[in-house]
């Protein structure tokens, strides 16, 4: 059985290649939903531990949004997107053409329509595994919450505390090809089973 | 007067004029122990409700392994069991269960009860009284607790502060 934390390196790259591709079919959706040309730096997958996570995202009192995406079929676990305040400005302002002001001041349609970004993202990335390992995968409707980094990250931390301390990050950089040449960054952890993640290992032949 | 930082699965004690603080508190509980007339108190930043039994566990971690080993701490550090009350914070819910999707995400909905549960049991277990508590809802906490006079106050990421 794999285990967290005793990845080898050829497992570790296989990751790191999932989360590439699902990066590159996220990018393409963002970019189509957006209208915009967007050009996407290769992602940074990395195994870290939660605290430094939360280091990473700010701090943890630092107020991000999480989208929670529940993953079943062949495959189970989670998907957790973690938006900073410049990406969920960029996305609500390029959507419905209105400034945010205060980020802990969300208006439900903000809420609704970063929910879905969330919703089409991840569908592109458990697509872009779907595809490529052949396994049938679903995903939930995703849940949203606006609140401190640690206290959002707490949920996949007690979620999975059994199996470990350490997640997956996805770190992708969207660059709006606009004049102002916006970078904007997402964060995003991928959380398996250990029975899936052995599932996942086998398909692709490095188990 | 310090202040003495708990990270996640993590407990401390100390003495006045300290202040043990935790971070960012989510469906996760912070216990506060103090015993007024030493102005000894011990924080403990709990992530789960019982621990799995294996000996690499961090005892730390889990509710029903932390409690007892905050409690050894704070004896050891000079703490009287029968001055000793707590004071408990957390156990949020942090995402809205989704109605017509109640196979998925109810597990992760009901962690933050199920460790507030276990945190009682605990405290129970080992005779100390629950004086204050700011649990469930569905937003997360950061907590301060002042060694010189007991005082918890809680804040969250919006600006509301309590005091306990």
């Amino acid at each position: 059985m794999v285990q967290y934390g005793e990845f080898n390196e050829i497992q570790i790259d296989v990751l790191k290649e999932i989360g590439n591709i699902g990066a590159g079919n996220a990018a393409t959706a963002l970019a189509t939903m957006m209208a915009l040309p967007i050009d996407m730096t290769v992602p940074k997958v990395n195994m870290l531990h939660y605290n430094d996570l939360a280091a990473l995202l700010g701090g943890p009192e630092n107020l991000i949004v999480g989208i929670l995406i529940d993953v079943m079929g062949d495959l189970e676990g989670i998907i957790m997107f973690l938006l900073e305040k410049e990406f969920t400005h960029t996305v609500i302002n390029n959507l419905l053409g209105s400034a945010v002001e205060d980020f802990s001041q969300l208006s439900e349609m903000d809420l609704s329509v970063i929910q879905e970004i969330g919703n089409i993202l991840s569908a592109s990335y458990i697509n872009s595994i779907a595809s490529l390992t052949g396994l049938n995968i679903n995903i939930s409707v995703p849940a949203i919450a606006v609140d401190m980094a640690g206290a959002i990250l707490s949920v996949p931390a007690i979620k999975y505390g059994e199996i470990g301390d350490e997640v997956l990050l996805i770190e992708g950089a969207f660059i709006g090809n606009t004049e102002a040449k916006e970078e904007v960054s997402t964060k995003l952890i991928l959380i398996l089973e250990e029975k899936s993640l052995n599932t996942l290992m086998e398909r692709l032949g490095v188990s | 007067m310090g202040n003495v930082v708990v990270g996640i699965s993590d407990l401390a004690v100390s003495k006045a004029p300290d202040v043990l603080a935790t971070y960012a508190l989510g469906s996760c509980v912070g216990i506060c122990i103090y015993d007024k007339h030493s102005q000894i108190g011990g924080l403990s930043h709990i992530l789960l409700p019982k621990s799995t039994g294996s000996a690499s566990d961090n005892q730390m971690k889990f509710a029903d392994t932390a409690i007892p080993l905050l409690m050894s701490k704070l004896e050891k550090a000079g703490a009287k069991r029968i001055y000793m009350s707590a004071k408990i914070v957390g156990g949020a819910q942090m995402f809205a269960l989704n109605n017509n999707n109640n196979n998925s995400n109810s597990s992760v909905g009901q962690i933050g009860q199920r460790n507030v549960e276990a945190v009682k049991e605990a405290l129970r277990k080992q005779n100390i009284k629950i004086i204050a508590e700011d649990t469930g809802l569905n937003y997360g906490r950061s907590v301060f607790m002042d060694l010189s006079n007991g005082i918890v106050t809680v804040k969250t990421a919006f600006g509301a502060v309590k005091q306990l």
